[in-house]
């Protein structure tokens, strides 16, 4: 006996919707008997991974500041991921285009400026499409694998800022601890919505998801990266030189991989410090699968994960459960997603033969 | 300064990379990318941690570490052989998985302290000066590493099952064609994997320290599958890549000991920057056919 | 295994939700909430701070109930600060410099929540801080250190050029000079405050550098065990570490927050709670030195004696004159010794230390 998988003809965006959310149960379940070893009640668990995120106005709002570097990494690295090209190096990016846009902030301080933002954010962006240009340049250059150059290069990057934070750009009156002067009004990102914490990052979120909608599904680029993706003779054969999409595709990810770490220095924490993120870079990788490269899909997906990412914090606190069993549920979470997903996409057959 | 102390140091040092590495190796050989070394080298440092300590032996640890760590791979190899979900995010997910039920099961272990497993000399060689103590003084884990690299090399190439293992990773529509048990191989190589990674947690806990505590795999996992890209899936290469990796860790250490006055930041980021170095030389050497398997990371899925 | 007490505990928790649900709620206790850089599993900082934490539980029983969050990244930390001012944690501590500035918007947001931020020098009317004076426990540390190595060369592996740790390198320097004014030091920096096997790796680089006694200010006992297999000596971090190297701990420089967070909690029991700067060391017992061990009679009554002095504010390990390392005297803040503020924002090295600072 073996078993058989095929691509399912039509897929009902029922069945898409469904998957999903049957996963959640299914993962629910298996939280719930553990949770219930622990001595706490599953129920309450639920009601603070799910019910609490979505039902009241703060959490709403912390869920939005959550998703929003996430979105932005993942609508970028989509557009390697589509080409095959893999870059697992936005970390990297995220902190360069962070620490540039905070250095935009840093030297305009205390001058008589009225608007910085928009520059630093200028500025976060260019400096990841530059670093996103490195491994690109080494793999069609040198032929140097990108997943381990990208990869290096978060390190790389990490190092750099805390160079950078603990040296040339630490505070002068900070005590010589390591972090920046805190930035001025016209430097950080202006607070929308009403909020007092989701940020201008939030608006440009949206607007790279709808333009990525666009290029995706009408331009002769999107089909341009779909068959390079698919097809690399085809692609060449069709005049598009795979060197090009290759640089092209990174920088294009690194650049929005910088606006996110620029948006969040500038926008959330509102100075430059050792650590800018918590893998943000790393999450966005499992963000932009979850959401099979689609930018509807890694909205969602990334409102899913920064859900789950707040309700491990939130079950610590009013469940008092330790992270590492949060942490746990987290991939495990993840696992039965994305098999569900698949579950989805392909007929399963068990045929009998030996073979399997 | 003693040198041959230093060569000694690189060499630990090194070893962990190198076990996980290899089975990362026939696991992409195999055409499938698990990306969550992370997550089972921390699961076989608890789980062999833990064992060793309630069964007060090492034996014990080590192969209830290596059993942990097939047993976490299982789990990926159920998420995308079974379903053929996504592998690079199953990947990370069991990244997330492997260190948190590391920690729960860790948790306990947590401020013991187990007596380090010590090397053992071998005689005569062990007398070699220079490179004897060296070479010839350590942890049986090192001597394995080593084995393993050949045996691994030599089944790859060699043997009937490693060139089965070798098609399914090219093209698995073809090699299924070809009547080759395409999930069941699939399923072998994830699994030794997973025994590899854990092999090095083990190494981690009950050799270099002689302890647990959280993240205390401090992203090695990582290392290891980068390390298997570098040596461009070869496995004589993949002994050079974890040398380099080690032998520039443990000298920006020396460097600052020798009081250079160059900034620790730069210094740390001389191992990636040496590995990058040396990647863009071999792969401008040796010409752009360095890549992976051809079915790498692709879902098993019947065409048609 | 699913076992009938399993199943038992899942019936009553779920009335338990059912209960809390419907509006029933439990007597008043003060809710102290605590957020860590680390996970508690560290065995080092964070750890540390947790048992202070189950100290203060244990002592002030049914009037407290405490809750923590571990692993806050600094990136991301303003959250989970709120979340515990929100559900109704009156007295919240965080324990790393990074939550200085996140410890400061939320605590503007809340005026009624009473913060505590460790190791930071941002105050506000809610906003208090506290840190230990580890650098007392390195000047003893420093003595010993000098009297114990034969190759008159000590290391010191630190994590990250911060103040504190400059601070703490200092201190062990002018420590040792006291008792051996010709000790040479060699300083490594880890980048990392836990990695066991990079720790273990410099210690061996110190080690094979001719090193024979080290300190450590990164968390996990891997440097230390390596001086035990190496026969070398060091101290522990943080904690106790003696179990980890019988032979090779001469003593370790124990945090203990427990006292400290046991008062400040009363104070708010008591609504007597101010803002205030807390800087204790040897002499509130806020950081505590070890058993010493492995070292003759003589060293250890020096130890003693130095650690009685420190503690009773009769000696100051940065008394002046303070040379710089390049022999200039660095001017004298406070009276008769370096001033807090000097101490806390150190940025250079003391006559003798022939390596460069990071800057």
């Amino acid at each position: 006996m073996r078993l058989e998988l095929s691509p399912r003809a039509n897929i009902t965006p029922l069945m898409r919707l469904a998957a999903p959310i049957a996963a959640l149960v299914l993962a629910f379940a298996i939280a719930a008997i553990v949770i219930a070893f622990y001595g706490k009640s599953p129920l309450q668990a639920f009601d603070v991974y799910i019910v609490g995120s979505l039902s009241d106005s703060w959490a709403l709002q912390e869920l939005l500041v959550k998703a929003t570097p996430l979105i932005l990494i993942a609508i970028g690295l989509s557009y390697c991921f589509r080409s095959n090209l893999w870059n697992i190096g936005a970390e990297g990016q995220f902190v360069i285009g962070g620490l540039f846009g905070g250095w935009i902030a840093i030297a305009t301080h205390g001058g008589e400026w009225s608007l910085v933002w928009p520059y630093v954010l200028l500025v976060g962006a260019v400096a990841g499409a530059v670093y996103g240009f490195i491994p690109a340049i080494l793999k069609v250059r040198f032929g140097a694998n990108e997943i381990l150059t990208s990869l290096m290069l978060v390190n790389i990057a990490q190092l750099f800022l805390d160079y950078m934070v603990r040296g040339p750009l630490k505070d002068p009156k900070g005590m010589n601890f390591p972090q920046s002067v805190t930035f001025e009004d016209a430097a950080l990102l202006p607070k929308v919505f009403g909020s007092d914490r989701v940020h201008f990052g939030l608006i440009l979120a949206i607007i790279v998801v709808l333009i990525t909608m666009v290029i995706v599904s009408r331009s002769i680029f999107g089909y341009r990266l779909r068959i390079t993706g698919d097809a690399p003779k085809a692609a060449s054969f069709a005049g598009f030189s795979s060197k090009t999409t290759t640089i092209i595709v990174f920088c294009i990810s690194g650049a929005l991989a910088g606006l996110a770490g620029a948006s969040e220095v500038a926008g959330q924490i509102g100075q430059l410090q050792p650590t800018i993120s918590p893998g943000y870079g790393f999450s966005a990788v499992t963000v932009a699968f979850l959401g099979r490269l689609h930018p509807v899909g890694i909205v969602l997906s990334a409102l899913v994960l920064a859900m789950v990412m707040i309700g491990g914090e939130n079950a610590q606190i009013m469940l008092k459960l330790p992270l590492d069993l949060t942490t746990a549920f987290q991939g495990l979470l993840l696992l039965i997603v994305l098999s569900a997903d698949a579950l989805v996409s392909y007929k399963f057959r068990i045929v009998r033969g030996r073979r399997g | 300064m003693s040198y041959e102390l230093v060569l000694f140091t690189i060499v630990t040092a090194s070893t962990p990379f190198l076990l996980a590495a290899l089975g990362e190796l026939v696991t992409e050989r195999a055409g499938v990318l698990n990306l969550g070394v992370e997550g089972m080298m921390a699961m076989g440092a608890a789980c062999g941690f833990a064992a060793a300590i309630t069964f007060d032996s090492n034996a014990i640890g080590v192969l209830v570490g290596m059993l942990a760590g097939m047993l976490t791979a299982a789990v990926f190899a159920l998420a995308v052989l079974g379903f053929a979900a996504n592998q690079v995010g199953c990947g990370l997910a069991l990244t997330i998985f492997g260190l948190g039920v590391a920690g729960m099961i860790g948790n306990r272990f947590v401020g013991l302290r187990r007596i380090q497993i010590a090397p053992t000399e071998i005689p005569f060689l062990s007398d070699i000066p220079f490179i004897g103590k060296a070479l010839f003084s350590h942890d049986i884990f090192v001597y394995v590493s080593i084995i393993l690299t050949v045996l691994v090399a030599w089944f790859l190439s060699r043997t009937r099952l490693g060139l089965m293992l070798r098609s399914v990773g090219e093209n698995h529509v073809s090699a299924q064609a070809l009547g080759l048990p395409v999930r069941r191989i699939r399923l072998g190589a994830i699994l030794f994997g997973g025994a590899c990674s854990g092999l090095a947690g083990v190494y981690l806990s009950l050799v270099y320290t002689g302890f647990w505590a959280a993240n205390i795999t401090a992203s090695k996992g990582w290392i290891a599958v980068l390390l298997v890209v570098f040596a461009a899936w070869r496995p004589v290469w993949l002994v050079v890549g974890a040398y380099i990796f080690g032998a520039a860790s443990v000298l920006q250490l020396h460097a600052q000991a020798a009081q250079l006055g160059i900034p620790s930041q730069l210094l740390s980021s001389v191992p990636y920057v040496v590995t990058i170095v040396v990647l863009v030389i071999l792969a401008w050497v040796h010409g752009r056919n360095a890549g992976g398997p051809g079915s790498l990371g692709n879902p098993y899925i019947t065409d048609r | 295994m699913i076992t009938r007490r399993a199943l038992a505990t899942l019936a009553g928790a779920c009335a338990m939700a059912l209960a809390a649900s419907s509006g029933v709620s439990a007597e008043e206790k003060l809710k102290v909430g605590f957020i860590y850089i680390g996970p508690i599993g560290d065995y080092g900082y964070s750890y540390q701070h947790n048992e202070g934490r189950k100290a203060l539980e244990k002592a002030l029983g049914d009037k407290v109930e405490t809750t923590y969050v571990e692993g806050v990244s600094e990136a991301d930390a303003e959250r989970p600060i709120e979340q515990l001012a929100r559900t109704g944690h009156k007295l919240i501590f965080t324990n790393s410099f990074g939550f200085m500035e996140a410890t400061l918007k939320v605590a503007k947001k809340y005026p009624n929540v009473k913060f505590e931020h460790a190791t930071g020098y941002k105050r506000a009317a809610n906003v208090a801080t506290y840190a230990a004076r580890f650098y007392e426990g390195r000047y003893i540390q420093g003595q010993i250190a000098a009297k114990m190595s034969k190759t008159g060369i000590i290391g010191y592996l630190a994590a990250f050029p911060i103040p504190e740790c400059v601070a703490g390198i200092n201190a062990y320097m002018l420590g040792a000079q006291s008792v051996r004014p010709d000790i040479k030091l060699k300083v490594v920096w880890a980048n990392t405050w836990y990695d066991p096997a990079k720790e273990a790796d410099a210690a061996k680089a110190l080690f094979d550098q001719n090193v024979d006694v080290i300190t450590q200010h990164t968390d996990s006992p891997a440097p230390l065990q390596t001086a035990e297999a190496r026969g070398k000596f060091g101290f522990g971090q943080a904690s106790d570490m003696e179990q980890f190297a019988p032979k090779a701990q001469l003593t370790a420089l124990v945090n203990d927050w427990s006292e400290y967070y046991i008062e400040r909690t009363k104070l708010v029991l008591d609504g007597k709670w101010t803002s205030t700067d807390t800087w204790d060391g040897l002499d509130k017992k806020m950081i505590v030195m070890s058993p010493y061990k492995n070292m003759p009679d003589d060293v250890k009554k020096m130890a003693e004696e130095t650690e009685a002095a420190i503690a009773s504010h009769k000696l100051k390990p940065f008394k002046c004159p303070v040379l710089d390392q390049s022999g200039k005297e660095v001017e004298c803040k406070g009276e008769g010794t370096l001033s807090d503020e000097q101490i806390l924002g150190m940025n250079f090295y003391v006559k003798g230390i022939e390596d460069k600072l990071p800057q």
